[in-house]
Parts: C-alpha cells; structure tokens; sequence
C-alpha cells in the first residue's frame, strides 16, 4: 500500500483530505475488459501538492475523472470529507464535486458568453445552501489571479494564461479540498506555464491541496509529490525538494 | 440560482445567437397572435348574429309567405296570375286562435322607385302597422311614427329609413316634405334611426335589410297599390296576388314560444294547400347560432392549436441545435458541480424564455385586431370604394371582440409549448456523460 504521507512522510499529521483506496476502473472497449486501474491507493493530505506523471494509457486521466467525482470506480473505496462516495448516486456525486472539489483543465473551459467574474462565480450556482458572500468572493479571486481590471471581460477578449487564472480563480470559490488541475500548462507557452506554476505554487504555500496530471517532468517538478503510474498501477512516488 | 438568475441566463444564452432565437419566437407569436385574432373574429361574427336575431325578437314568430314552385303552382294557376302567401284571415285566425299572443303585425312590402326631385332610389315599400317600429325595435330619428290615426284615414303618410332619407334629402330635413312613389305623393312624418341588417330568416330569405325602407300605413298600401302585382319578367307579363308578406306575433314568454309556433303552423296547414308560408323562431336561431359559435370557436382553436404546435416543434428545433453547441458548457457546468436536474431546469427556462417572450409579443400583436381590422376597413372603402360598397354589410360592420380568455389561454399555452417542447431536448443535455461532454470540441 502506498501511501503519500504515512510511510514516506510519518512526521505529519496533517488530515487526509482525499483517500482512494484500492480502487480499479475496468472499461468494456469492443466486447474486451480494459483494465484502466488495477488497484491504486492513495492518501492526499491537507497542503499536499501531488503531481501524476505517466505515459499515455497509464490511467492517469482516469485516476483524475475518479478524484474528480466524475466516474465511479468499479471497485475500491474513495473517501472525500469523511464520506465513501465511491458509490453515490449521479446526483449526490454534483453535490460532492460542487462542494469538496476545484477543477482547472488543459483547454480552461470558460463558458464563452459569461463575463470573467461571471464565470468565476460559475460554481457557487451549485451551491446549497447559497454563499451571500459570493460576489464579494468572485471579486476578491479576480484580484487574487490579477485581473481585476478585466472583470467584464469575455474569455475570448483575454490570453491563455488570463483564461487558465480565471480558471484557477473558479476553482477557489468553492473553497474546496482538493484542487484538481489536468494538465494545467498544457495549452501555454513556457513563459505563460511558470507563471500559472507560480500562482499553483503560491496557492499551495497557501495551504491548498492541489493534485495534478501532467506529463511534463519539469512542470512536474514543481510539485512536492510526484506519483508515476504505469498500466494502471502506482509505479512510484518520489519526494521533491 | 434564483428565478430571476435563471431568467438572466436565459436571456443571455439566447441573445447569442439572435436571429435563431428571433424566429424561434416568430413562430410562437404567429401562434399566439392567431388564435387572439381568430377567436376575435369569431366572436364579433357570432356577436353579430346573435344581436341581429336578437333584434328580432327572442319573444316573436315570423310567419313569412314563399312563392311555392313553379311545378306546384302550376296546378293552382289560373291565367289571372298566381296567388300565394298569408292572408288577412290568416292573422284574424292567428289572432283568435292563439291566446298567448300579446302583439302581432301584419306587413306587406314591394319594390318600388321612391322619388323626390331628381334624387330616386329603388326602394323597399313596407306597408305595416304602428306597432312594427316597436316589434322590431326600430327607433325614430325625427318626426314620429306611423300612428293608428294614420292607418284609420289611409293617409298618404311615409316613415323613410335613414339611408333612403340621406340620399333623397342630401340636404334639407325630410319631415313634411313629399315624396313620389308611383303616382302617389306621400309626406314624410318621420326617419328612422341607422340599423344594421337582420340576420337571414331560415334557409329562403335573405337577410332583411332596413336601409332601403319606406313604410306606409298597411291600409294605405292596401287602397292605393292593393294586392296584386304586376311585373314584366324576361317579356311576359307575370301577375301575383299577395295579401301579405309577413305576420310577426309576439308571445308573452319565451316559453310559450315553441307551442305557439307549433298552434299557427297547425293554423296555417288547415287553410293553405301550397306550402307557401314559413314559421321562423329566432329564438331557435339564436340556440342555433349558439351551437354555430361553440363549433366555429372549437375549429379556430383547432388551427391556432397547430400553428402554435409547429412554433413548439421550431422551439424543439433550436434547442436540440443549441444543446449540441453548448455540449462542453454542459459538461463544465456539471464537473463544476450542476446536478442533471439543475441543467434540465437551465435549458427548460431558455425554452419557457423563448416562448414566454413570443407569447407576450403574441398577445400584444393580438390587442392590434381592432385597430388592424378598422385599417384594413378605411383602406378599403378609400382605395376601392366600388369593392367596399359590394360587400355584404355584415362584414362591412363586423368588429372583432376580444376575448380575454383567449388571451390567457393563448399566452398559457404558449408557455406550456416552451415547457412541453423544451423537455426533450433538456434531457438530453441533462444526460451527457460529463466526461464526454468535457472533451467535446
């Protein structure tokens, strides 16, 4: 069993925030079972800041959908604020992703037609009970991200690396537990990648859990933790720094 | 989100992509603005024909007289001309042998030329008796009515129609003035007051009209013009002998209306060989013009059912496009914690949008019939002045009437189209896969 903090790093004792344990993820591609994860477990601590590295088809980006709450493992456990919901219902998972989860993506996924602040304030929708601190919120992680001069703005009026921050800022208003950024600097040149690093970085230092597929070894690098999967299995966990 | 949130989002949504969600709209104003308008006509029609029957007299009995056939009064015949229709001892016998009668009126008419001057018009001479202004609720303009002193000397004395009183007298007041009909000069002692036509007496008489009228007191009409007529038709001479035109009787209840009508059909059978009279009931008319109505509202509903129908399905249209293009934005809603009802609820309020807004625009488009049907009206009569007078004038004064029912009707039902025809295509945005929908390009 591997497991981030207890048998690399027994001095914390910080809360587990996120915890997958022996979870596999068999799809039926072409009448054949593929078996994506053959049992992974983890551990994600408060203030970690995890980096998953693999090659294609190593199940890293099904390894996310399932901390994402996005699927469900066909088997295992994952515990998200206290609760197994490995096996929650469609809509009790929304509710979970809603409330314990930020995600910020490759491709920034900003809905075109909202405004930057609007689009920051995309997730407290979903909130139950409603946040009547919300815009004040929005305005505050504009600004956190450095752009509060461009809060009417629309996604396709603002660079990449202005679309990932507002992005970023998305992901904090829910306050969530863990962060979940699949390949964050993907789209962005070197110079727009350190600088979304940067914020990443800064977030952490912040306290923020953050967990993020890559498969760029020096964005990788900057993480505290890099876990490499290889044909669904945990191939190794190494510490940086 | 809050209701007015939603509102928002569904404005914003469909502001993208505005003249597809214009004509989304169209469709449903069409819809809406169809059936107000529709059920508007109907009802001034069916208004106009119940007021019409109604100034008939929901309380009366119209026995006409009807020129039998030529096959069955060739037996009756003589060479002295036909004679057919009621006689004076026909109302004697009605009279007599009905006791729930209150009021009856013998009338005779003709056609004849009415002339004052050099101003003449065909006319339609009625010999009656005082009371047929009050049966048929035809008020005096000026001067007085035909009075039972009138009827005792066979005074030479005429009530004019409104219309044969404009035309002879462009000018100066009619009252006391003379005007020609045949040989005889008769003095004008009254107008009557405008009227619309009545609503056609049963299937073989058209509509009556009062414009062209000139009464005369019955025995006046009887001593200077008396019962036989004497036309030229196609070069041979015909020659008709009529007593009278019509009988009106009014009973005391309208209860007592479909028993009397059956004691004066009874009355008329025993004396008459030829069918040559006709018992009208407008209080019949008048349930059948009730049951017309239902049928005629039933079948207007019926098309602005399917035009509202065809704007839902365009409604359905857009959104199934619209929920392809915004695949990702579904998936991110949903990763960002949207529950599969929560995207339903979004799509139902673009839907509910659209049509809520063509609904409105429809509703007011609808308050325009009025002012629509009085522009049409002027154009007409201003433009083509000829086509505007050959218009029979039950369409000439037909005023469509809004019915609020249709209103709330139309613009509910246009929001249960947005609703009804929303849910599919929420659904189907609902049930993405949100994975799938987040690689969506």
């Amino acid at each position: 069993m591997s497991s981030v903090a207890t048998e690399n790093r027994p001095e914390t004792g910080r809360d587990v925030v996120a915890s997958v344990r022996n979870v596999t993820k068999v799809y039926r591609l072409g009448g054949e079972d593929v078996k994506a994860l053959a049992g992974v477990s983890i551990d994600f601590h408060q203030g970690d800041f995890v980096a998953i590295m693999g090659s294609s088809g190593s199940g890293k980006s099904t390894l996310l959908n399932l901390l994402g709450c996005l699927d469900r493992p066909t088997t295992g456990q994952y515990f998200l604020g206290g609760n197994d919901v490995a096996t929650l219902d469609d809509e009790s998972l929304s509710r979970v992703r809603g409330r314990y989860l930020g995600f910020v993506f490759q491709s920034y996924n900003l809905i075109q037609q909202l405004s930057v602040v609007e689009n920051i304030a995309v997730p407290l929708a979903y909130q139950r009970p409603t946040n009547p601190d919300g815009p004040e919120l929005c305005l505050r992680l504009a600004k956190l991200v450095g752009l509060s001069g461009r809060l009417g703005h629309r996604p396709n009026q603002l660079s990449g690396g202005q679309q990932q921050r507002v992005a970023i800022a998305r992901a904090l208003v829910n306050n969530p537990h863990v962060i979940l950024a699949d390949e964050p600097t993907g789209n962005l040149d070197t110079a727009t990648s350190l600088e979304i690093m940067d914020l990443l970085d800064a977030l952490n230092n912040a306290g923020r859990t953050i967990v993020m597929v890559t498969h760029e070894p020096d964005i990788a690098a900057r993480a505290k933790t890099v876990i490499s999967l290889r044909d669904g299995k945990i191939e190794s966990i190494t510490h940086n720094g | 989100m809050n209701f007015l949130q939603q509102l928002r989002l569904g404005f914003r949504s469909l502001l993208l992509h505005k003249l597809r969600s214009a004509l989304a709209v169209l469709g449903i104003l069409i819809g809406v603005t169809a059936v107000i308008w529709l059920v508007a006509l109907g009802e001034g029609v069916s208004y106009q024909a119940q007021q019409q029957i109604k100034n008939l007299g929901a309380t009366s009995i119209i026995v006409r007289s009807i020129k039998p056939t030529e096959e069955s009064n060739s037996e009756g015949g003589s060479r002295s001309g036909i004679a057919y229709g009621l006689l004076r001892d026909d109302y004697d016998r009605i009279l007599a042998n009905v006791p729930t009668i209150t009021k009856a009126m013998p009338m005779r008419e003709i056609s004849r030329e009415v002339r004052n001057g050099e101003f003449a018009l065909d006319a339609t001479l009625v010999g009656c008796t005082p009371e047929y202004f009050d049966i048929n609720r035809l008020g005096i303009e000026r001067g007085r009515p035909l009075s039972a002193a009138d009827m005792e000397y066979l005074d030479n004395v005429a009530v004019l129609a409104y219309e044969v009183a404009e035309r002879l007298f462009p000018i100066e007041d009619p009252v006391g003035r003379a005007v020609q009909i045949g040989d005889e000069f008769y003095v004008v002692i009254g107008v009557a007051e405008q009227r619309t036509a009545s609503a056609a007496i049963g299937g073989s008489l058209a509509a009556r009209q009062y414009d062209k009228d000139v009464y005369i007191p019955l025995s006046t009409f009887r001593a200077r013009i008396g019962d036989r007529v004497i036309t030229v038709r196609g070069g041979t001479f015909q020659n008709e002998t009529v007593e009278l035109n019509q009988i009106t009787a009014v009973v005391d209840d309208m209860k007592a209306v479909d028993s009397s009508a059956d004691i004066i059909r009874d009355l008329l059978r025993r004396y008459h060989k030829l069918l040559d009279y006709s018992v009208v009931v407008p209080k019949e008319l008048l349930e059948q013009a009730e049951t017309l109505r239902t049928m005629f509202n039933v079948l207007l509903l019926l098309i602005a059912g399917i035009s509202l129908l065809v704007g839902g399905i365009g409604i359905m249209n857009i959104m199934l496009a619209t929920v392809t293009e915004r695949t990702r934005e579904i998936g991110i809603r949903r990763a960002l914690g949207a529950t599969k009802g929560e995207i339903v609820q979004q799509f139902l309020w673009e839907t509910v949008v659209l049509s809520g807004t063509g609904g409105l625009l429809g509703v007011a488009f609808g308050f325009l019939c009025g002012p629509t049907v009085a522009l049409v009206r002027r154009t007409i009569s201003e433009l083509f002045p000829e086509v505007w007078r050959s218009l029979p004038p039950n369409i000439r004064d037909l005023e469509p009437l809004l019915a609020p029912w249709s209103i709330a009707a139309a613009f509910g039902i246009s929001v249960g189209v947005g609703i009804i025809f929303g849910i599919y295509p929420a659904r189907r945005a609902a049930n993405m896969d949100p994975i799938e929908a987040l690689r969506h390009e």
